[in-house]
Order: structure tokens, then sequence, then C-alpha cells
């Protein structure tokens, strides 16, 4: 359809084409002093109050300034939004915002055949072009020549819309992301009403900052609408989602919702011992707004500190968390051992990276799985859960809270820096509706006794300040029931073994594992955590084209759902992607003794659905 | 009698009950004989009862090492954690639960080596939490390396050639990391030691006490020349607010200042006026007279170096919880999970 458009003036025409698309995937790159995570996150707001459903996917170097132009310097945001239920940033995108051409390079092998690229010229000089290792410019040498390519200058745009708002030029220069939303704003019919407020909000009191992004996005909103060099025009219609209120989450933001739901519904003071790192540390500047809660958030000296800092106030009665990603993990080992044989509960929460060590600091990973679940010493069972997607990281959150508080132990929560940081609509839970776990303390002071244990075999808890239930607890073995150190040799087995079936029990308080399609067939795709949405995508796409093909996404890893042995054994084969070499597949093996394909990619990047739609087409083709 | 006196009486009453024996545990205290971690055992339970504190709102925290059992022979909360981290564990349990007389046990090994770290950050931070440094100069549950207040020279197990670390002095560390309490008593005078635990519990902050403490086994005498009745006088000098500070076997000594240094002068050149008269209140002073005894022929201060007052972490921190809910109101868990923008879907949705 093309419609002639009247600008506010009157003064020019043209004519746009509309083409309502299903879904759209746009990726903003430029440098990290460019400010493409603030306009990808302002597009994102706009695009989640619309009604499309979408996710998120910001990815960016480890360096907080690398050099201007580089091509390790490139920040990039992806936004992938449709009118239908989706579930990953999507595989390559649809139009590409370069503003530099480092960040041309570095993305262009994802963008769609035909797909748009709006450049920045101002930015295609010598300079960049040689950082960028360009021979010749590729706004020149027809390489670019399978797509459409919008040369803007906005660099001079956006200066020249400035000019009187007498900002030096290198002030003026900083709004140019601004212009660079606007125009996105025009090209996918965005309102730019959330975006406006914003500004006023966060540059309230420096009005001329406020002014320049103001008429920075009005101005590309305008050159999009002005100049013939745009003639299309993209509708995406609201997706069809289960009705409800929603907002949109990142998966920490998820996480520390999750966090504060938990107190609540157990009735308890909340509190947080933790040490910054990424992707972990939003988690603590997120709960470090929540005292009003009675939420007490403590930045200890170290992740040792963070977590021992936890463990004291467990003891105390607070219902306590600690926060980190894998090199964290590491330190704290020595005092999960100590949490899990003094019996109090505490939630773990590794927002695992690229490792080993220092490993890819801002990159996503999921190769903690070992660790948390053997990297101990001694026989050191802790239950461990893995959250799938953003908004999953607030269940994920509060069921391991809820575990940890009925049965008097460390949870592991395991998410990882793609979910952490990436979004998506959640459907926002009614408070009433999360089931109550408040568990009551110990009551008789004459019978009571530290490990004694009920039904769960999870023994009472009594805190400091309760008259008449003293008693000393510690890391050393302790006598059954008593809880007196004991260094017996029967009575270490017995203990060893006790703990042991007491998380092995957990089993029978988790649901069974549900499966996404058949429960036989041909083959099964299993996963864990941040790879559930390429897969149910990989997996959805493939079973519409008929094939055999499930997707079992596991939650609870240790203990495994009681169901899932015998559901692994009725595919033929059971492939299981990971951003790992195999870490699942080595315990379901050990656990089930079943053949499995490893599907492996450690690259510091997310699966995409694509990936494994051809890995899984090869393995179907060999069935 | 208005309510509120009653249950100050009643608080009273049962507090007055308790005696050291009500603090002493059931399991067998299982020391060396002549170990000096008995004295301060008793020394605590003795303290307790005057304190003015409910015996379940006492816990006693510990690290790992032979003093660190210490927990195990208290019937109050008890806490044995693992090596290094009592302080850790201390601070979250006073920060999440602050009316709670919170006590922590530790060794030289746990607190400055593998603990180090914990321990210059509590100091800073001030939770009003008591910290005995058991200082035997060993590692002794592990039976007799050197540790890092060993002196130069020291032969151990594990430097049969002597130490070559120079030692930390405790009290320096402690000072430097903003401590508002800092002291240093002994296992072998009883009477100063029970004195510098009720000091510590009335201090609001992290109270610290370097308590030297005599390893019969691996260690023995390390402190002979302090704590023996011929050398004790000429080589220890007591610190007292407001005095001068005087010493020797008869008397006949005294500390002065030239400048900044301190000097010994004899009592027949002197008189007491020209001493140095103590100042607990004075950062300054505490330096220097943690200094003192690294010079030769100068005497070991026991007592409060320094007691100052600073907010304590916990104190601050409920504030903010305080004042969060004054500002903000209550948390409401709907408004939380409603915070932000957010948008209705009507059932248009599967
Ligand atoms: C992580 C860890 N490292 C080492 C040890 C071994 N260890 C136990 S106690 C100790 C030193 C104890 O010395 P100190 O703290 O001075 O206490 P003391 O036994 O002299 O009272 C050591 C090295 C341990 N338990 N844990
Ligand atoms: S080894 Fe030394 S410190 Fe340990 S109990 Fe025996 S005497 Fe005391």
């Amino acid at each position: 359809m093309a419609t002639t458009v009247e600008t506010a003036d009157g003064k020019k025409t043209k004519s746009v084409q509309y083409i309502e698309v299903d879904e759209v995937t746009i990726r903003f790159a430029g440098d990290s002093g460019d400010g493409m995570q603030l306009t990808g996150n302002q597009f994102t707001s706009t695009t989640a109050q619309l009604g499309n459903d979408l996710s998120t996917f910001p990815d960016y170097p480890s360096e907080i300034r690398a050099p201007a132009g580089t091509l390790y310097g490139v920040s990039g945001f992806q936004i992938h939004f449709s009118s239908k239920a989706i579930h990953t940033p999507g595989d390559r995108f649809d139009t590409l915002v370069a503003m530099n051409p480092a960040a041309l390079k570095v993305n262009l092998k994802l963008l769609h055949e035909g797909g748009n690229i709006i450049v920045n010229t101002d930015a295609f000089d010598a300079k960049n072009l040689k950082l960028a290792k360009y021979d010749t410019s590729p706004l020149e040498d027809n390489s670019l020549k399978g797509y459409k390519v919008f040369p803007v200058p906005i660099t001079t745009l956006t200066t020249a819309a400035l000019e009187d708002t007498g900002l030096s030029k290198k002030d003026m220069m900083r709004s140019k992301n601004f212009f660079a939303l606007g125009l996105l704003y025009w090209m996918y019919n965005r309102p730019m009403d959330q975006t406006l407020e914003w500004i006023q909000q966060k540059f309230g009191k420096l009005p001329a900052v406020a002014d320049a992004n103001t008429k920075a996005l009005k101005a590309g909103y305008n050159f999009g609408n002005i100049t013939e060099t745009f003639t299309v025009q993209y509708e995406v219609r609201p997706a069809e989602l289960p009705a409800g209120t929603y907002r949109n989450v990142t998966g920490n933001e998820a996480t520390a919702l999750g966090m504060v739901a938990a107190t609540q519904k157990a009735g308890l003071p909340g509190f947080l011992g933790s040490y910054p790192i990424t992707p972990a540390s939003e988690i603590l500047q997120e709960l470090s707004h929540q005292k009003r809660f009675n939420f007490r958030t403590f930045q200890a000296e170290d992740e040792i500190a963070g977590i021992c800092t936890a463990i004291g106030a467990s003891y105390g009665g607070s219902l306590a968390f600690t926060t980190t990603s894998g090199p964290g993990m590491a330190l704290k080992t020595e005092a999960i051992g100590l949490a899990l044989m003094v019996e109090l509960p505490l939630v773990i929460i590794n927002v695992q990276r690229g490792g080993p060590s220092t490993g890819l600091p801002t990159k996503t990973e999921q190769s903690d799985l070992y660790q948390a679940i053997l990297g101990r010493n001694g026989e050191a069972p802790v239950p461990v859960i893995a959250a799938c997607s953003p908004a999953g990281c607030f269940y994920g959150a509060f069921e391991a809270a809820r575990l940890a508080i009925k049965y008097m132990t460390p949870v592991i929560l395991l998410t990882d820096g793609y979910i952490a940081n990436g979004s998506e609509p959640w459907l926002i839970p009614n408070a009433e509706d999360l089931p109550d776990i408040s568990v009551p303390f110990a009551t008789d002071p004459e019978n009571f006794k530290p490990y004694v244990r009920d039904e769960h075999l999870s023994r009472p808890w009594a805190v400091p300040g309760m008259e008449g239930f003293e008693h000393r607890i510690g890391g050393l073995e302790k006598q059954h029931i008593t809880g007196n150190v004991s260094h017996d040799p029967a009575n270490h087995q017995f203990m060893v073994e006790m703990r042991d079936r007491k998380v092995a029990n957990i089993a029978n308080d988790i649901p069974d594992q549900t499966v996404f399609g058949a429960d036989e067939g041909e083959l099964a795709i299993v996963g864990w955590g941040g790879t559930y949405g390429a897969i149910r995508s990989a997996v959805e796409r493939l079973q519409s084209d008929g094939k055999s093909v499930a997707h079992i996404h596991v939650k609870h890893l240790n203990p495994f759902p009681k169901n899932l042995g015998d559901m692994l054994r009725r595919y033929k084969k059971v492939l299981i992607p990971e951003l790992n070499l195999g870490q699942l597949a080595f315990l379901l093996r050990a656990q089930y003794r079943i053949d499995t394909i490893t599907y492996s990619k450690v690259q510091g990047l997310p699966f995409t659905p694509g990936e494994i739609e051809d890995k899984a087409n090869e393995i179907l083709k060999s069935i | 009698m208005s309510n509120e006196e009653a249950t100050k009486e009643q608080l009273d009453d049962q507090v007055k009950k308790l005696t050291p024996k009500d603090l002493a545990s059931d399991q067998d205290v299982r020391w060396c004989p002549g170990c000096g971690d008995y004295s301060m055992l008793s020394q605590l339970q003795r303290t307790l009862p005057e304190i003015g504190v409910k015996k379940e709102d006492i816990a006693v925290i510990a690290g790992i090492g032979c003093s660190s059992r210490f927990p195990y022979y208290m019937s109050t909360y008890g806490f044995h954690g693992i090596h290094g981290r009592a302080l850790a564990i201390a601070s979250g349990l006073k920060a999440g639960h602050p009316k709670l007389s919170v006590w922590v046990s530790t060794g030289d090994g746990d607190c400055l080596s593998i603990g180090g770290n914990h321990f210059i950050h509590a100091l800073r931070r001030n939770v009003d939490i008591n910290v005995m440094m058991f200082n035997n100069r060993i590692y002794a549950l592990t039976k007799g390396q050197y540790s890092p207040t060993s002196q130069h020279g020291q032969k151990t197990k594990t430097s049969p050639q002597g130490v070559i670390d120079h030692p930390f002095n405790p009290v320096l560390i402690a000072l430097g990391a903003e401590g508002t309490f800092v002291a240093r008593s002994m296992d072998r005078d009883p009477k100063h030691l029970k004195e510098m635990l009720l000091r510590m519990a009335q201090h609001k902050g992290t109270s610290f006490i370097d308590l030297l403490q005599n390893c019969v086994i691996f260690n023995d005498k390390a402190y002979d020349i302090y704590t023996n009745k011929e050398t004790r006088g000429d080589n220890t000098v007591l610190l007292e607010h407001g005095k001068p500070l005087v010493f020797g076997n008869n008397r006949d000594k005294g500390i002065r200042l030239d400048g900044f240094r301190p000097q010994i002068v004899s009592l027949d050149d002197y008189s007491e006026s020209d001493l140095l008269v103590h100042d607990e209140k004075s950062k300054e002073l505490a330096f220097i007279l943690g200094h003192m005894n690294d010079q030769p022929d100068f005497p070991m201060p026991l007592g409060v170096f320094l007691d100052i007052e600073r907010p304590t972490y916990e104190e601050e921190l409920d504030k903010h919880v305080q004042l969060a809910i004054e500002k903000e109101g209550a948390g409401d868990l709907n408004a939380l999970l409603h915070n932000g923008a957010t948008w209705e879907i009507e059932g248009n949705g599967k």
C-alpha cells in the first residue's frame, strides 16, 4: 500500500509504502561510547508498551570504553519483536544500524540478505575505515549490493538540529544515538512519547541535555518522515498473549524481584551478602533499593565474605541470598559446604559467564553446571535449579528460596549472562497467587535437639534470641540428633547418607518433567537454562515441518525430576545442545545410562534456533 | 510500678540469675591441660552475667583453630565456622539481627592470615561485635607452623632456620583499619582480662582485643617475660585512661614523650607529672603506644589503646531500612511487581 505523507509544514510530500510484518529483528551497533545500549533499551520499552512480544540481546565488550572505531570496541543491542509469541532475540536481523565502519563489519554477517543497513556516513572517514580494516569504503565499492543501504549523515544532521542549543560540538555529538532512535521509531511506526518522557525524567536536572536529546530524537523522526531516502514503513501488530498486566524485565531484574517476593511470602527479613561481578552486579544494585521490604544488602569485601555474611544472617533468621558469577562462585565453594553442613537455608545465585578463570566476563556460557553439582570437597549434595528465560528468573529465585527454607539447605540457582541481560515481556503475577512458603521455627524448647529431623529430613530452625533453644552448630561432623561434634565412623557414614537422602528426596517435591511435543518419537532435544528460547523456536519450526521432535527443558538439575529417565528412553535419539562441552549430557548419562548426542557451542554466544534446527535435521536424516 | 518498669525488673531478674555455670555447656573442654584458652573461657563466662544480656541473646562465633572451639564450651548460641571467616559470619548475623550480643573467638592465624581481609573490613565497618583474638604466635591446631605474629627468627615446624616473615602487630592493624576499640590483655592476668572483656561489652562498635595466650604445646613461654613475676613489671606497662605511664618491678620507671617518641625515664630523675598520661580517645597516641614495644627494651602495653565512638554498621543499615519505610511506605509486593511501565493485554491470547 502506498500513501502520500504530508508533513507538519505541509511542504513536502512523498509516497510511503506500509508493509505489515509478523516479526522484525533490529541490531543497533556502534562504539561503546555511542549509547547503543540506551538506544536499544528505549526502543524496547516503547515496543513492549505497544504489546508486541519481544526478546533482546545486549552484546558489549568488556572494556568500559574500548578505543573508538575499533573492531573489538563494537557494542551492539539486538531486539526481536513480533505479533506472535517468540522465544529468542532472533538468529539474524532485518535491519542493522551501523554507527561506524567497525559496527558494520562486525555485524554484517548476521544481516538477512536484502536487509536494511542504516549507516552513519559521517563516521566512514579514512581513519575509521582503517581502524575497521577496510581497504576501500564498503559504501562505495559495491560490496553491499545485496542489501538496502540507507546512507544518513547522522552526525551532521544531529549537529545541525542542535545548532541553536549553544552546546559544544562534542556535546551535540552525544545526542546522535537519539537521532538514530528517532529514525527507527519512524521506520517501525512507534510513538516517541515514552522516550520523551524518559528524557525529561532522566535529564530533568540538566535542561540543556534534555533539550538536545529531545531535539535529536524528533529530528531523526522527522528525517524519516520528510526525506525521500525512506519509502517504507513497517507495521508490527500487538502479539496475541495471555490476558493480564505485563512489564518488560531483564533476567537480573526478575531475579531480584523473585528474591523480594520470596522473603515476603516467607514472612522473613531478606538479606543479600554479595560482591560485585559481571554479569551479576545488577541484582545487588537492584536490591539495594528494596530496603522498605526489610531487605538488607551487604556489599562485602569479597565473595567469601558475601556468602559468609549471608550464612550469618541465615543463622540469625533472615532469608539469605548471595549472588555472583563463575569466579566468585569458585571462592564461595568452602562456605557452601559449611551451609550444607550446618543445614541452614541459603540461596546462591550464579549468573554464569564465559570461563574458566576470568574468561569472557561479558559473554554468556553454561559451563558452571559441574561446579554447581559436583564442585565441593566431601560428599556435598546441593539442590540445583536453572532459570530458562529472563522472566523465568523470577520463578527460579522463588523456587530456590522455597526449597532452601523447607529443606534447610543451600540451593544453587543458575542463570546466565544471556538471560540476565536479555529482556522479555512478563505477565506479572498477583502477589496473592504466589504460594505461601513460610516455615514454623522450632516451638518446643523442652525437646529441642538441633539435628532432629522432620518428615522431609529437615532439621528445625531455631534462631538466636529464642529462649530455651540455645545450641551450637558448625562445620565439623556432628552426631545425629544431638548435633554434638562426632568423629564416630559409623555416625559419619550415616550422616553423609542422610544429607544425600534429604536432597534426593526433593525429587518428590518438584513437578514432573514436562515435554513440548509428543512423549515419544524420533528425537528429543534436551536443554537446561538459557538455551530454552533457541531450542523451543527450533522445535516449533521442526514440528511445523511435521518432524517427530520434542523439547524437554530441565529446570531441576539436582535432583532431576523423577520421570526424566523414563521419558528420555522413549526417543530414538537425544540431542543436548549446551554452551559447554557436554555437562548435562555427562550427568544424564551417568544417572540414566542413556546415550546422548552433545551439540556444544562455547563462543560466548547463545545458540540461534537455526543452528539447532540444522543439527536436528542432520540427526533425523541419520535415523 | 509501670509496665515498663516491671519488664525491666523481670529482665534484670532473669539476667541476674545467670551464673558462670549457666554459661558452661555440657561438652567436655578439650584443650591441652595448661592451655591459656581455659582462662579466656572462664573469664568470658564470668563477664557475660554482668553485662545485662539474656543468655539467648548471646552468640559466640568462631573460625577454625584451637581457640575457635570456644563456642562448643558455651551454653549460649554458638557457631563454629570455617577457617578465617568468623568475622564475616558474625557481621552478617549482627547486621541481620542487631539486638544480639555477638562474640567472636579467633586465633592469630585465623584472624590475621586467612581472615585478614575480613578483619580489616569488619573494623572499618564498625559492626558491633566483640573480637577476642587468641594470640599464641603459632598455628596450634595444625601442630606448630609459624603464624603471622610469630617473631622474626622463631623456629617452628615450617621455619627450621627461623621465621623470615616480619610479624604483624595486631594492635596497629586494628588501629590502621579504623577500629574504634582496641585493647590488649593476657591469659595470665584474669582480673585484667575480665575488666577488658567488660569494657568490650560496653563498647558500641567492633571491639578488638589482642589476647596474649600461652600455647603450652607448640610455643610455651612465648610471653614468659610479660607474665612471670620477676620480669613482668619491667616488661609491661598498664594503660589506664587519665593516668601516667608508670612501670617497673618497683614502679620506678615511666614513659614520657620526646616529640612523638616515647622515652623510658627513671622516676629518680623525673616526677609522675612529667610522664605521658594515657588518653583512650586519642588515635594519635594509640598509634604511638601501639608501636612502642616494637623497639627493644620498651615494655609491652596492656589495656585499652583506643575507645572512641562511631556509628555502628548495623545501626546505619537499620536506619536506611526505617528511612525507606518512612519515605516510601512499607513494601507492597504487588506495587513492586507492577513498578515501572506496564501494559494490559485483553484476553486475545490462547
Ligand atoms: C581453608 C583452610 N585452610 C587451612 C586449614 C587448616 N588450619 C586449621 S586451623 C589453622 C591455623 C590455626 O591457627 P590459629 O588461628 O592461630 O589458631 P590456634 O590453633 O593457634 O588457636 C589452619 C592452618 C583449614 N581448616 N581450612
Ligand atoms: S595446642 Fe596449644 S593452643 Fe591448642 S589447646 Fe593445646 S595448648 Fe592450647
